[in-house]
């Protein structure tokens, strides 16, 4: 089919698929009057019943744990399939590329930016409970931490400091962890990943029972899933800018 | 009182789906498949918003409030990373076609070699 013919079906069947929508848009209830009752039943229960600020997190990690389960899973999966994607056409490590940043100033202030950076990362996760944050996006913050040696520094110190054979452990334990917990629940009588441990004080940072776990395994497991595709693309563009025979 | 938000969703999808059906290099391509992901979550937070409503994080608000509906709010922070993971396994395909056709214009993916 020509590039023309193609662009003219599909905006003809765009044309249609827009009145659909915007007549099935019309039905909806107006912007700004929530009807479902599920978000209002959480944000009532969800400081006495689990000792949470964060009503997001909580559903995230507690009330919907099982769901961020298999979004965990996901993630898992994508990544190891990137990864098998990209690693076939290298056997094993890179060894004599030098790959350094020269301006000093940007070495010295993206060096210092790790290390901001990396706290931040551990109190997105942290706070996940009570501010704004929690394992998601706290791991993804903890893995750009990791990239920064890279744009910072250079690539040998990155791939020192994070070689796959640490990232890929970290992933496969946080995920591990996730459907861990969900066991240990079992083995108190209880349903998968219900809390099994103190609630502790609403507002400090020991609340929120055993979905603490579950918050922090899954900051491992982001983590580790963005440093696994992260190592595996800076591979793949060193063997492209360098020679494939001497990524190694 | 109005379906604007939900019509700037539907917007953002149309402008994913005309760039992947018009696209000439795969990794736009992606791109556009991130666009209309993006239009998921316009419309899950919109779905989500109260008038008035605030973001039900009840560290330093009164528990009287009126708070948007988390539930939503949650799906959509775990599709972004989700999403991130699908395109990276998506640039992935991309760099695999690019060694097996030389091309990345789709157009030039044509026949199916063993």
């Amino acid at each position: 089919m020509s590039r023309t013919a193609r662009t003219a079906l599909f905006l003809a069947s765009a044309g249609g698929l827009g009145f659909l929508v915007v007549w099935a848009l019309t039905g909806l209830p107006p912007f700004g009057h929530y009807p479902g009752p599920y978000g209002d039943i959480v944000t009532h229960v969800v400081q006495s019943q689990r000792h949470m600020a964060n009503a997001v997190t909580a559903v995230v990690f507690d009330y919907r744990g099982f769901d961020t389960m298999g979004e965990e899973l996901l993630l898992f999966a994508a990544a190891s399939a990137a990864a098998l994607l990209l690693r076939e056409t290298r056997e094993s490590q890179t060894s004599d590329i030098v790959d350094a940043v020269r301006s000093d100033a940007s070495r010295g202030v993206g060096a210092a930016a790790v290390a901001v950076v990396f706290v931040l990362g551990l109190n997105v996760v942290a706070h996940g409970f009570i501010t704004p944050g929690g394992g998601f996006q706290g791991g993804v913050v903890l893995a750009a931490s990791f990239a920064l040696v890279f744009l910072a520094v250079e690539y040998h110190a990155y791939h020192r400091l994070v070689p796959t054979s640490l990232a890929e452990p970290i992933e496969a334990f946080g995920a591990g962890a996730y459907v861990g917990l969900g066991l240990i629940s079992f083995g108190f009588g209880l349903a998968f990943l219900q809390n099994f441990m103190e609630l502790g004080v609403f507002g400090r940072l020991s609340s929120g029972g055993s979905a603490i776990l579950v918050n922090w395994s899954s900051a491992l497991a982001v983590a580790g899933g963005f440093l696994v595709l992260f190592g595996e693309y800076l591979k793949e563009d060193m063997a492209a800018r360098y020679g494939r025979a001497r990524v190694r | 009182m109005s379906i604007l938000p939900y019509l700037l969703c539907a917007f953002v999808f149309g402008c994913g789906l005309f760039g992947i059906v018009t696209s000439r290099n795969v990794i736009h391509m992606v791109v556009c498949v991130s666009v209309c992901q993006s239009a998921t979550y316009i419309l899950l937070l919109a779905i989500g918003y109260k008038n008035h409503g605030t973001a039900p994080v009840y560290a330093d608000i009164p528990s009287s409030r009126v708070v948007t509906d988390p539930i939503v709010q949650s799906l959509t922070l775990t599709d972004i990373v989700v999403a991130v993971a699908v395109s990276a396994v998506l640039l992935a395909f991309a760099l695999k076609a690019y060694e097996h056709h030389g091309s990345l214009d789709p157009a030039e993916m044509t026949g199916l070699k063993g």
